[in-house]
Protein backbone atom coordinates (compact mmCIF):
# COMPACT_ATOMS: atom_id res chain seq x y z
CA UNK A 1 0.00 0.00 0.00
CA UNK A 2 2.86 2.38 -1.13
CA UNK A 3 0.22 4.98 -2.82
CA UNK A 4 -2.54 4.93 -0.43
CA UNK A 5 -1.40 7.22 2.01
CA UNK A 6 -0.99 10.09 -0.73
CA UNK A 7 -3.98 9.11 -2.87
CA UNK A 8 -6.05 9.77 0.19
CA UNK A 9 -3.76 12.78 0.96
CA UNK A 10 -4.78 14.62 -2.18
CA UNK A 11 -7.99 13.60 -2.39
CA UNK A 12 -8.76 15.68 1.39
CA UNK A 13 -6.90 18.39 0.36
CA UNK A 14 -8.77 18.33 -2.71
CA UNK A 15 -11.87 18.86 -0.95
CA UNK A 16 -10.54 20.83 1.81
CA UNK A 17 -9.09 23.74 -0.56
CA UNK A 18 -12.50 24.46 -1.45
CA UNK A 19 -13.71 23.98 1.83
CA UNK A 20 -16.06 26.56 1.46
CA UNK A 21 -18.22 25.21 -1.22
CA UNK A 22 -17.72 20.96 -0.15
CA UNK A 23 -18.36 21.86 3.71
CA UNK A 24 -19.88 24.71 5.00
CA UNK A 25 -22.63 25.23 1.76
CA UNK A 26 -24.07 21.54 2.76
CA UNK A 27 -23.55 22.77 6.36
CA UNK A 28 -26.25 25.56 5.52
CA UNK A 29 -28.26 23.74 3.50
CA UNK A 30 -29.05 21.34 6.16
CA UNK A 31 -29.38 24.36 8.90
CA UNK A 32 -32.31 25.75 6.19
CA UNK A 33 -34.20 22.44 6.33
CA UNK A 34 -33.85 22.55 9.86
CA UNK A 35 -35.27 25.76 10.40
CA UNK A 36 -38.13 25.61 7.84
CA UNK A 37 -39.53 21.91 8.26
CA UNK A 38 -38.92 22.18 12.30
CA UNK A 39 -41.00 25.49 12.28
CA UNK A 40 -43.36 24.66 9.77
CA UNK A 41 -44.31 21.17 11.18
CA UNK A 42 -43.40 21.42 14.82
CA UNK A 43 -46.65 20.37 16.92
CA UNK A 44 -48.55 18.92 13.52
CA UNK A 45 -46.03 16.42 13.05
CA UNK A 46 -45.02 13.72 16.32
CA UNK A 47 -43.27 10.29 15.33
CA UNK A 48 -42.41 9.45 19.08
CA UNK A 49 -44.04 10.61 22.24
CA UNK A 50 -41.13 11.03 23.71
CA UNK A 51 -39.11 12.70 20.71
CA UNK A 52 -39.93 16.39 19.15
CA UNK A 53 -40.44 16.80 15.75
CA UNK A 54 -37.17 19.22 15.39
CA UNK A 55 -35.49 16.55 17.66
CA UNK A 56 -36.16 13.75 15.27
CA UNK A 57 -35.20 15.62 12.19
CA UNK A 58 -31.74 16.04 13.37
CA UNK A 59 -30.26 13.15 13.08
CA UNK A 60 -31.93 12.23 9.83
CA UNK A 61 -30.55 15.27 8.34
CA UNK A 62 -27.20 14.44 9.73
CA UNK A 63 -26.84 11.14 7.47
CA UNK A 64 -28.39 12.90 4.97
CA UNK A 65 -25.62 15.00 4.75
CA UNK A 66 -22.99 12.57 5.16
CA UNK A 67 -24.59 10.46 2.20
CA UNK A 68 -24.95 12.98 -0.24
CA UNK A 69 -21.30 14.49 0.90
CA UNK A 70 -19.67 11.05 0.15
CA UNK A 71 -21.52 10.62 -2.98
CA UNK A 72 -20.35 13.96 -4.03
CA UNK A 73 -16.84 13.55 -2.78
CA UNK A 74 -15.71 10.41 -4.99
CA UNK A 75 -18.07 11.14 -8.16
CA UNK A 76 -16.70 14.90 -8.72
CA UNK A 77 -13.21 13.95 -8.07
CA UNK A 78 -13.08 10.98 -10.77
CA UNK A 79 -15.35 13.04 -13.35
CA UNK A 80 -12.65 15.69 -12.81
CA UNK A 81 -10.04 13.74 -13.40
CA UNK A 82 -11.12 12.21 -15.86
CA UNK A 83 -12.67 15.55 -18.09
CA UNK A 84 -9.40 17.00 -17.81
CA UNK A 85 -7.31 13.73 -18.44
CA UNK A 86 -5.17 14.28 -15.45
CA UNK A 87 -6.41 11.06 -14.28
CA UNK A 88 -3.39 9.70 -16.49
CA UNK A 89 -1.17 10.68 -13.61
CA UNK A 90 -2.62 7.75 -11.27
CA UNK A 91 -3.03 5.55 -14.34
CA UNK A 92 0.72 5.73 -15.25
CA UNK A 93 1.99 5.09 -11.18
CA UNK A 94 1.77 1.81 -9.73
CA UNK A 95 -1.15 2.30 -7.83
CA UNK A 96 -3.29 -1.00 -7.11
CA UNK A 97 -7.20 -0.67 -7.52
CA UNK A 98 -7.07 -1.66 -4.03
CA UNK A 99 -5.80 1.14 -2.84
CA UNK A 100 -7.16 3.36 -5.68
CA UNK A 101 -10.77 2.31 -4.15
CA UNK A 102 -9.77 2.53 -0.26
CA UNK A 103 -8.12 6.33 -0.66
CA UNK A 104 -10.91 7.34 -2.88
CA UNK A 105 -13.79 5.84 -0.38
CA UNK A 106 -11.86 6.89 2.97
CA UNK A 107 -11.81 10.57 1.54
CA UNK A 108 -15.41 10.44 0.96
CA UNK A 109 -15.81 9.23 4.38
CA UNK A 110 -14.19 11.72 5.66
CA UNK A 111 -15.60 14.30 3.86
CA UNK A 112 -18.66 12.84 4.88
CA UNK A 113 -18.31 13.04 8.20
CA UNK A 114 -16.63 16.78 8.42
CA UNK A 115 -19.78 17.83 7.07
CA UNK A 116 -21.88 15.50 9.14
CA UNK A 117 -20.40 16.50 12.43
CA UNK A 118 -20.90 20.31 11.20
CA UNK A 119 -24.59 19.85 10.70
CA UNK A 120 -24.65 18.36 14.34
CA UNK A 121 -23.00 21.17 15.81
CA UNK A 122 -24.82 23.75 13.93
CA UNK A 123 -27.93 22.27 15.27
CA UNK A 124 -27.24 21.46 18.68
CA UNK A 125 -27.46 25.44 18.96
CA UNK A 126 -30.75 24.65 17.96
CA UNK A 127 -32.12 21.70 19.13
CA UNK A 128 -32.20 19.65 22.82
CA UNK A 129 -30.38 16.65 22.05
CA UNK A 130 -28.75 13.48 23.46
CA UNK A 131 -26.93 10.09 22.39
CA UNK A 132 -28.16 7.59 23.69
CA UNK A 133 -25.74 4.55 22.21
CA UNK A 134 -22.70 6.66 20.33
CA UNK A 135 -21.36 3.16 18.66
CA UNK A 136 -24.56 2.80 16.70
CA UNK A 137 -24.25 6.57 15.51
CA UNK A 138 -20.80 5.81 14.63
CA UNK A 139 -21.24 2.25 13.07
CA UNK A 140 -23.91 4.04 10.63
CA UNK A 141 -22.24 6.78 9.49
CA UNK A 142 -19.32 4.99 8.43
CA UNK A 143 -20.62 2.60 6.47
CA UNK A 144 -23.48 4.58 4.81
CA UNK A 145 -20.35 6.78 4.44
CA UNK A 146 -18.45 4.02 3.06
CA UNK A 147 -21.46 3.05 0.58
CA UNK A 148 -22.05 6.38 -0.71
CA UNK A 149 -18.38 7.18 -1.39
CA UNK A 150 -18.03 3.90 -3.52
CA UNK A 151 -21.49 5.05 -5.25
CA UNK A 152 -19.90 7.68 -6.06
CA UNK A 153 -17.12 6.00 -7.30
CA UNK A 154 -19.04 3.76 -9.13
CA UNK A 155 -21.04 6.83 -10.88
CA UNK A 156 -17.93 8.79 -12.02
CA UNK A 157 -16.42 5.63 -13.43
CA UNK A 158 -19.62 5.30 -15.41
CA UNK A 159 -20.58 8.87 -16.34
CA UNK A 160 -18.13 10.84 -19.39
CA UNK A 161 -19.81 13.77 -18.38
CA UNK A 162 -20.70 16.39 -15.80
CA UNK A 163 -24.22 16.40 -16.20
CA UNK A 164 -24.70 12.60 -16.20
CA UNK A 165 -22.83 12.95 -12.26
CA UNK A 166 -25.62 15.63 -11.74
CA UNK A 167 -28.49 13.23 -13.30
CA UNK A 168 -27.30 10.25 -11.34
CA UNK A 169 -27.00 12.91 -7.97
CA UNK A 170 -30.92 14.05 -8.86
CA UNK A 171 -32.72 11.15 -9.91
CA UNK A 172 -31.13 8.28 -8.03
CA UNK A 173 -29.33 9.76 -4.85
CA UNK A 174 -31.59 12.68 -3.84
CA UNK A 175 -34.89 10.78 -3.85
CA UNK A 176 -33.53 7.63 -2.32
CA UNK A 177 -32.47 10.02 1.05
CA UNK A 178 -36.15 11.79 0.69
CA UNK A 179 -37.85 8.75 0.39
CA UNK A 180 -36.13 7.16 3.65
CA UNK A 181 -37.63 8.99 6.01
CA UNK A 182 -35.69 11.69 7.33
CA UNK A 183 -38.14 14.00 7.26
CA UNK A 184 -40.83 11.52 8.93
CA UNK A 185 -40.97 7.70 9.74
CA UNK A 186 -42.37 5.54 7.21
CA UNK A 187 -44.85 4.01 9.89
CA UNK A 188 -46.68 7.35 9.04
CA UNK A 189 -47.22 6.04 5.48
CA UNK A 190 -49.94 4.54 3.82
CA UNK A 191 -48.89 0.00 3.58
CA UNK A 192 -47.72 0.11 -0.08
CA UNK A 193 -45.46 2.59 0.73
CA UNK A 194 -43.90 1.57 3.81
CA UNK A 195 -43.34 -1.83 1.68
CA UNK A 196 -41.70 0.09 -0.78
CA UNK A 197 -39.59 1.93 1.84
CA UNK A 198 -38.03 -1.24 3.18
CA UNK A 199 -36.46 -2.22 -0.40
CA UNK A 200 -34.42 1.21 -0.02
CA UNK A 201 -31.14 0.66 1.68
CA UNK A 202 -30.76 4.10 2.59
CA UNK A 203 -33.92 3.73 4.26
CA UNK A 204 -31.92 1.05 6.66
CA UNK A 205 -28.82 3.89 6.88
CA UNK A 206 -31.11 6.48 8.35
CA UNK A 207 -33.31 4.35 10.98
CA UNK A 208 -30.42 2.70 12.49
CA UNK A 209 -28.24 6.05 12.62
CA UNK A 210 -31.25 7.37 14.30
CA UNK A 211 -31.57 4.94 16.87
CA UNK A 212 -28.39 5.72 18.18
CA UNK A 213 -29.93 8.72 19.27
CA UNK A 214 -32.83 7.73 20.65
CA UNK A 215 -33.28 4.13 20.73
CA UNK A 216 -36.37 3.82 19.39
CA UNK A 217 -36.47 3.03 15.33
CA UNK A 218 -38.77 1.44 12.45
CA UNK A 219 -36.77 -1.54 12.15
CA UNK A 220 -34.15 -3.35 14.94
CA UNK A 221 -31.03 -1.36 14.60
CA UNK A 222 -28.99 -4.88 14.29
CA UNK A 223 -31.31 -5.82 11.05
CA UNK A 224 -30.18 -2.49 9.84
CA UNK A 225 -26.95 -3.01 10.28
CA UNK A 226 -26.82 -5.90 8.69
CA UNK A 227 -29.11 -4.65 5.50
CA UNK A 228 -26.59 -2.33 5.43
CA UNK A 229 -23.65 -3.97 5.99
CA UNK A 230 -24.66 -6.58 3.23
CA UNK A 231 -24.81 -3.38 0.65
CA UNK A 232 -21.90 -2.43 1.57
CA UNK A 233 -20.00 -5.36 0.72
CA UNK A 234 -21.80 -5.72 -2.32
CA UNK A 235 -21.32 -2.40 -3.62
CA UNK A 236 -17.56 -2.88 -3.02
CA UNK A 237 -17.43 -5.83 -4.80
CA UNK A 238 -19.12 -4.64 -7.61
CA UNK A 239 -16.92 -1.06 -7.25
CA UNK A 240 -13.81 -3.02 -7.11
CA UNK A 241 -14.27 -5.29 -10.49
CA UNK A 242 -15.09 -2.40 -12.27
CA UNK A 243 -11.80 -0.78 -11.55
CA UNK A 244 -9.52 -4.35 -11.94
CA UNK A 245 -11.31 -4.63 -15.23
CA UNK A 246 -10.23 -0.81 -16.04
CA UNK A 247 -13.76 0.19 -17.26
CA UNK A 248 -13.53 3.10 -18.97
CA UNK A 249 -10.46 4.32 -17.25
CA UNK A 250 -7.85 2.15 -19.45
CA UNK A 251 -8.81 1.93 -23.19
CA UNK B 1 22.69 -5.43 -23.07
CA UNK B 2 19.46 -5.04 -21.05
CA UNK B 3 16.37 -4.34 -23.38
CA UNK B 4 14.40 -1.09 -22.35
CA UNK B 5 11.23 -0.99 -24.26
CA UNK B 6 10.41 -4.56 -25.86
CA UNK B 7 7.22 -5.23 -27.88
CA UNK B 8 6.02 -8.35 -29.89
CA UNK B 9 3.64 -8.30 -32.37
CA UNK B 10 1.59 -5.77 -30.88
CA UNK B 11 -2.07 -4.77 -32.03
CA UNK B 12 -4.57 -2.48 -31.08
CA UNK B 13 -8.39 -2.35 -32.48
CA UNK B 14 -10.88 0.57 -31.61
CA UNK B 15 -14.10 -1.36 -32.77
CA UNK B 16 -13.51 -1.27 -36.49
CA UNK B 17 -10.48 0.98 -36.38
CA UNK B 18 -6.75 -1.29 -36.39
CA UNK B 19 -4.87 1.15 -35.02
CA UNK B 20 -1.77 -0.94 -34.36
CA UNK B 21 -1.72 -3.72 -37.04
CA UNK B 22 1.65 -5.89 -35.15
CA UNK B 23 4.08 -3.62 -33.94
CA UNK B 24 7.30 -5.28 -33.07
CA UNK B 25 10.67 -3.40 -31.89
CA UNK B 26 13.19 -3.33 -28.95
CA UNK B 27 15.18 -0.43 -27.40
CA UNK B 28 18.45 -1.03 -25.88
CA UNK B 29 19.18 0.13 -22.62
CA UNK B 30 20.90 3.59 -22.81
CA UNK B 31 19.52 4.56 -25.91
CA UNK B 32 18.08 7.37 -27.61
CA UNK B 33 15.08 6.89 -29.90
CA UNK B 34 12.72 7.75 -32.51
CA UNK B 35 9.13 7.32 -33.14
CA UNK B 36 8.20 8.86 -35.99
CA UNK B 37 4.74 9.00 -37.84
CA UNK B 38 2.40 11.31 -39.23
CA UNK B 39 -1.02 12.10 -37.57
CA UNK B 40 -3.13 9.24 -37.03
CA UNK B 41 -0.51 6.93 -37.22
CA UNK B 42 -0.54 4.82 -33.67
CA UNK B 43 2.21 6.24 -31.82
CA UNK B 44 0.18 7.77 -28.84
CA UNK B 45 -1.40 4.51 -28.89
CA UNK B 46 1.86 1.95 -29.02
CA UNK B 47 3.40 4.89 -26.06
CA UNK B 48 -0.14 4.12 -24.19
CA UNK B 49 0.29 0.63 -24.10
CA UNK B 50 3.68 0.70 -23.02
CA UNK B 51 2.31 2.33 -19.83
CA UNK B 52 -0.52 0.42 -19.28
CA UNK B 53 -2.88 3.26 -20.54
CA UNK B 54 -4.68 1.05 -23.04
CA UNK B 55 -4.57 -2.34 -23.44
CA UNK B 56 -3.03 -4.30 -26.49
CA UNK B 57 -5.92 -6.34 -28.46
CA UNK B 58 -2.69 -8.69 -29.20
CA UNK B 59 1.03 -8.93 -28.44
CA UNK B 60 3.25 -8.41 -25.70
CA UNK B 61 5.02 -4.98 -24.09
CA UNK B 62 8.08 -5.29 -21.82
CA UNK B 63 9.67 -2.55 -19.91
CA UNK B 64 13.05 -3.47 -18.32
CA UNK B 65 12.13 -7.05 -18.29
CA UNK B 66 8.82 -6.34 -16.64
CA UNK B 67 5.47 -7.22 -18.45
CA UNK B 68 3.20 -4.40 -18.69
CA UNK B 69 0.13 -6.38 -17.49
CA UNK B 70 1.09 -9.23 -15.71
CA UNK B 71 3.88 -7.38 -13.83
CA UNK B 72 2.40 -3.78 -13.83
CA UNK B 73 3.81 -2.01 -10.94
CA UNK B 74 7.34 -3.35 -11.78
CA UNK B 75 7.05 -1.91 -15.02
CA UNK B 76 5.70 1.57 -14.21
CA UNK B 77 8.14 2.07 -12.16
CA UNK B 78 10.82 1.92 -14.45
CA UNK B 79 8.96 4.09 -16.89
CA UNK B 80 8.68 7.88 -16.60
CA UNK B 81 6.01 9.44 -19.49
CA UNK B 82 5.05 12.82 -20.83
CA UNK B 83 1.52 12.60 -22.35
CA UNK B 84 0.71 14.66 -25.41
CA UNK B 85 -2.06 16.39 -23.96
CA UNK B 86 -1.17 19.20 -21.63
CA UNK B 87 -3.19 18.25 -18.34
CA UNK B 88 -2.96 19.39 -15.11
CA UNK B 89 -4.71 18.98 -11.80
CA UNK B 90 -6.29 22.71 -11.28
CA UNK B 91 -6.26 21.92 -7.38
CA UNK B 92 -2.39 22.01 -6.61
CA UNK B 93 0.78 24.18 -7.02
CA UNK B 94 3.08 22.84 -8.83
CA UNK B 95 5.59 21.47 -5.68
CA UNK B 96 2.00 19.79 -4.67
CA UNK B 97 1.89 18.47 -8.11
CA UNK B 98 5.20 16.83 -8.04
CA UNK B 99 4.97 15.60 -4.29
CA UNK B 100 1.79 13.96 -4.96
CA UNK B 101 3.18 12.18 -7.84
CA UNK B 102 6.24 11.17 -5.90
CA UNK B 103 3.33 9.63 -3.28
CA UNK B 104 2.16 7.30 -6.05
CA UNK B 105 5.46 5.92 -6.50
CA UNK B 106 5.76 5.23 -2.56
CA UNK B 107 8.44 7.93 -2.97
CA UNK B 108 7.95 10.17 0.45
CA UNK B 109 11.15 11.70 1.02
CA UNK B 110 11.94 13.25 -1.84
CA UNK B 111 12.22 16.82 -1.96
CA UNK B 112 15.68 16.92 -2.85
CA UNK B 113 15.23 15.22 -5.95
CA UNK B 114 12.11 17.45 -6.76
CA UNK B 115 14.18 20.58 -6.05
CA UNK B 116 16.92 19.52 -8.57
CA UNK B 117 14.02 18.59 -11.18
CA UNK B 118 12.38 22.14 -10.22
CA UNK B 119 15.96 24.13 -10.75
CA UNK B 120 16.62 21.94 -14.36
CA UNK B 121 13.46 22.74 -15.91
CA UNK B 122 13.56 26.44 -14.33
CA UNK B 123 10.57 26.06 -12.64
CA UNK B 124 12.19 27.44 -9.55
CA UNK B 125 10.11 30.87 -9.69
CA UNK B 126 6.64 29.29 -10.06
CA UNK B 127 7.22 26.03 -7.92
CA UNK B 128 4.02 27.21 -5.46
CA UNK B 129 2.19 28.74 -8.22
CA UNK B 130 -0.81 26.87 -9.13
CA UNK B 131 -1.09 25.15 -11.86
CA UNK B 132 -3.93 26.91 -13.60
CA UNK B 133 -1.92 30.27 -13.41
CA UNK B 134 0.58 28.39 -15.50
CA UNK B 135 1.89 29.28 -19.47
CA UNK B 136 1.71 26.49 -21.84
CA UNK B 137 5.27 26.10 -21.53
CA UNK B 138 5.61 25.68 -18.54
CA UNK B 139 2.65 23.02 -17.85
CA UNK B 140 4.55 21.18 -20.39
CA UNK B 141 7.48 21.74 -17.78
CA UNK B 142 6.01 20.36 -15.12
CA UNK B 143 4.44 17.41 -16.79
CA UNK B 144 8.68 16.41 -17.83
CA UNK B 145 9.11 16.59 -14.24
CA UNK B 146 6.21 14.30 -13.03
CA UNK B 147 7.13 12.02 -15.16
CA UNK B 148 10.76 11.85 -13.47
CA UNK B 149 10.21 12.35 -9.87
CA UNK B 150 10.77 8.48 -9.43
CA UNK B 151 13.90 8.79 -11.31
CA UNK B 152 12.49 6.28 -14.12
CA UNK B 153 15.21 4.51 -16.31
CA UNK B 154 12.78 4.80 -19.15
CA UNK B 155 11.54 7.74 -20.34
CA UNK B 156 8.99 8.19 -22.74
CA UNK B 157 7.75 11.96 -24.54
CA UNK B 158 4.84 12.35 -26.44
CA UNK B 159 5.75 15.31 -28.38
CA UNK B 160 6.99 17.00 -25.73
CA UNK B 161 7.78 20.50 -27.98
CA UNK B 162 4.63 20.87 -30.02
CA UNK B 163 3.61 24.19 -29.23
CA UNK B 164 6.84 25.01 -27.11
CA UNK B 165 8.69 28.33 -27.90
CA UNK B 166 12.24 27.79 -29.46
CA UNK B 167 13.72 28.58 -26.03
CA UNK B 168 12.00 26.40 -24.27
CA UNK B 169 12.67 23.45 -26.94
CA UNK B 170 16.44 24.02 -26.95
CA UNK B 171 16.25 24.03 -22.97
CA UNK B 172 14.49 20.92 -22.42
CA UNK B 173 16.69 19.36 -25.07
CA UNK B 174 19.97 20.06 -23.82
CA UNK B 175 18.08 18.34 -20.09
CA UNK B 176 16.90 15.24 -21.82
CA UNK B 177 20.05 14.99 -23.59
CA UNK B 178 22.12 15.19 -20.30
CA UNK B 179 19.47 12.40 -18.68
CA UNK B 180 20.13 10.49 -21.83
CA UNK B 181 24.28 10.56 -20.97
CA UNK B 182 23.35 9.72 -17.61
CA UNK B 183 22.23 6.50 -18.69
CA UNK B 184 18.57 7.15 -19.12
CA UNK B 185 16.76 5.42 -22.09
CA UNK B 186 14.81 7.94 -23.95
CA UNK B 187 12.09 7.34 -26.32
CA UNK B 188 10.27 10.16 -27.87
CA UNK B 189 8.03 11.38 -30.69
CA UNK B 190 8.49 14.26 -32.63
CA UNK B 191 6.80 16.30 -35.81
CA UNK B 192 10.31 17.86 -36.16
CA UNK B 193 12.42 15.89 -37.96
CA UNK B 194 14.96 18.31 -37.55
CA UNK B 195 15.09 17.34 -33.97
CA UNK B 196 14.62 13.65 -34.44
CA UNK B 197 17.68 13.53 -37.00
CA UNK B 198 19.88 15.37 -34.43
CA UNK B 199 19.10 13.63 -31.26
CA UNK B 200 17.90 9.96 -32.00
CA UNK B 201 20.08 7.15 -32.17
CA UNK B 202 17.53 4.76 -34.09
CA UNK B 203 14.75 5.42 -35.81
CA UNK B 204 11.16 3.99 -36.38
CA UNK B 205 8.97 4.89 -38.43
CA UNK B 206 5.09 4.22 -38.35
CA UNK B 207 2.76 4.67 -40.93
CA UNK B 208 -1.16 3.04 -40.02
CA UNK B 209 -0.18 1.14 -37.37
CA UNK B 210 2.88 -0.43 -39.27
CA UNK B 211 6.31 -0.10 -38.64
CA UNK B 212 7.56 0.80 -42.65
CA UNK B 213 11.24 1.69 -41.75
CA UNK B 214 13.38 0.82 -38.23
CA UNK B 215 17.08 1.75 -38.39
CA UNK B 216 20.14 3.76 -36.74
CA UNK B 217 19.50 7.47 -37.88
CA UNK B 218 22.79 7.43 -40.04
CA UNK B 219 21.79 4.55 -42.06
CA UNK B 220 18.30 5.86 -42.61
CA UNK B 221 20.37 8.95 -44.00
CA UNK B 222 22.53 6.83 -45.89
CA UNK B 223 19.92 4.84 -48.06
CA UNK B 224 18.90 8.15 -49.37
CA UNK B 225 21.81 9.30 -51.69
CA UNK B 226 22.53 11.88 -53.91
CA UNK B 227 21.16 16.03 -53.19
CA UNK B 228 17.80 17.72 -52.46
CA UNK B 229 16.98 20.39 -55.15
CA UNK B 230 14.01 22.52 -53.70
CA UNK B 231 12.55 25.09 -56.29
CA UNK B 232 9.60 27.70 -56.08
CA UNK B 233 8.14 28.06 -60.02
CA UNK B 234 5.92 30.56 -61.62
CA UNK B 235 3.18 27.65 -62.07
CA UNK B 236 1.68 24.72 -59.76
CA UNK B 237 2.71 21.75 -62.51
CA UNK B 238 6.17 20.12 -63.32
CA UNK B 239 6.65 19.13 -67.16
CA UNK B 240 5.98 15.75 -67.71
CA UNK B 241 8.97 13.22 -67.84
CA UNK B 242 11.54 15.37 -65.17
CA UNK B 243 14.89 13.84 -64.75
CA UNK B 244 14.17 13.62 -61.41
CA UNK B 245 12.46 12.29 -58.31
CA UNK B 246 10.08 14.57 -56.97
CA UNK B 247 9.92 14.35 -53.30
CA UNK B 248 7.19 17.14 -52.47
CA UNK B 249 5.48 19.57 -53.91
CA UNK B 250 2.56 21.91 -53.09
CA UNK B 251 1.65 25.30 -54.46
CA UNK B 252 4.57 26.33 -56.93
CA UNK B 253 6.98 24.63 -53.93
CA UNK B 254 9.03 21.37 -55.05
CA UNK B 255 11.73 19.41 -54.22
CA UNK B 256 13.70 17.12 -56.55
CA UNK B 257 16.03 14.36 -55.79
CA UNK B 258 19.09 14.63 -57.69
CA UNK B 259 21.68 11.79 -58.08
CA UNK B 260 24.34 14.42 -58.29
CA UNK B 261 25.50 18.03 -59.14
CA UNK B 262 25.20 16.50 -62.75
CA UNK B 263 21.75 16.34 -62.48
CA UNK B 264 20.89 19.33 -62.04
CA UNK B 265 21.82 21.15 -65.12
CA UNK B 266 19.39 18.69 -66.90
CA UNK B 267 16.40 19.25 -64.91
CA UNK B 268 17.06 23.12 -65.01
CA UNK B 269 17.00 22.76 -69.25
CA UNK B 270 14.22 20.39 -68.83
CA UNK B 271 12.46 23.53 -67.09
CA UNK B 272 13.50 26.36 -69.04
CA UNK B 273 12.42 23.96 -72.62
CA UNK B 274 8.99 23.78 -70.74
CA UNK B 275 8.75 27.81 -70.59
CA UNK B 276 8.95 27.48 -66.51
CA UNK B 277 10.21 30.43 -64.83
CA UNK B 278 12.26 29.80 -61.61
CA UNK B 279 11.49 31.70 -58.69
CA UNK B 280 13.99 30.79 -55.95
CA UNK B 281 16.71 27.45 -55.94
CA UNK B 282 17.90 25.76 -53.00
CA UNK B 283 20.76 22.89 -53.10
CA UNK B 284 20.99 20.66 -50.03
CA UNK B 285 22.23 17.61 -48.74
CA UNK B 286 19.26 15.07 -47.68
CA UNK B 287 17.81 15.02 -44.21
CA UNK B 288 15.33 12.88 -42.49
CA UNK B 289 12.76 15.03 -43.64
CA UNK B 290 13.35 13.76 -47.30
CA UNK B 291 13.74 10.54 -45.97
CA UNK B 292 10.81 10.39 -44.31
CA UNK B 293 8.35 11.55 -47.11
CA UNK B 294 10.10 8.93 -49.31
CA UNK B 295 9.09 6.13 -46.84
CA UNK B 296 6.06 7.43 -46.37
CA UNK B 297 5.01 7.70 -49.98
CA UNK B 298 6.35 4.43 -50.82
CA UNK B 299 4.16 2.40 -48.32
N1 LIG C 1 -9.67 5.99 -27.70
C1 LIG C 1 -9.74 5.83 -29.01
N2 LIG C 1 -10.88 5.38 -29.57
C2 LIG C 1 -10.96 5.21 -30.91
N3 LIG C 1 -9.97 5.45 -31.77
C3 LIG C 1 -8.81 5.89 -31.27
C4 LIG C 1 -8.63 6.11 -29.87
N4 LIG C 1 -7.37 6.54 -29.67
C5 LIG C 1 -6.79 6.61 -30.89
N5 LIG C 1 -7.64 6.22 -31.86
C6 LIG C 1 -7.35 6.13 -33.29
O1 LIG C 1 -6.20 5.34 -33.46
C7 LIG C 1 -5.37 5.85 -34.50
C8 LIG C 1 -3.99 6.13 -33.96
O2 LIG C 1 -4.05 7.25 -33.11
P1 LIG C 1 -2.80 7.80 -32.30
O3 LIG C 1 -2.11 6.66 -31.65
O4 LIG C 1 -3.27 8.89 -31.43
O5 LIG C 1 -1.89 8.38 -33.47
P2 LIG C 1 -0.62 9.33 -33.40
O6 LIG C 1 -0.25 9.51 -31.96
O7 LIG C 1 0.41 8.62 -34.20
O8 LIG C 1 -1.03 10.62 -34.03
C9 LIG C 1 -6.09 7.08 -35.02
O9 LIG C 1 -6.82 6.72 -36.17
C10 LIG C 1 -7.00 7.47 -33.90
O10 LIG C 1 -8.14 8.13 -34.39
MG1 LIG D 1 -0.08 11.22 -30.86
Amino acid sequence: MASFPTLLYKELLRFWKVGFQTVAAPVLTALLYLVVFAYALEGRMRVYDQVSYAQFLVPGLVMMSVLQNAFANSSSSLIQSKITGNLVFMLLAPISYLEFFSAYVLASMIRGLVVGAGVLAVTVWFVELRVVAPLWVIAYALLGGAILGGLGLIAGIWADRFDQIAAFQNFVILPLTFLSGVFYSIRSLPEFWQQASRLNPFFYMIDGFRYGFFGISDVPPLASLAVVAVSFVLLSTACLLLLRSGYKLRQ
Amino acid sequence: MTIAIEALNVEKRYGALQALAGVSLSVAEGEFFGLLGPNGAGKTTLISIIAGLARASAGEVRVMGADVVTDYRRARRMLGVVPQELVFDPFFTVRETLRIQSGYYGLRDNDAWIDEVIHHLDLGARADANMRALSGGMKRRVLVAQALVHRPPVIVLDEPTAGVDVELRRGLWQFIRRLNRDGHTIVLTTHYLEEAEELCDRIAMLKAGRIVALDSTRNLLGTFSGLVLRLRLDRETLPEGLAAEVLSGDAGHYALRLHDHGGLELVLRQLREAGATIRELELEPPDLEEVFLRVMRKH
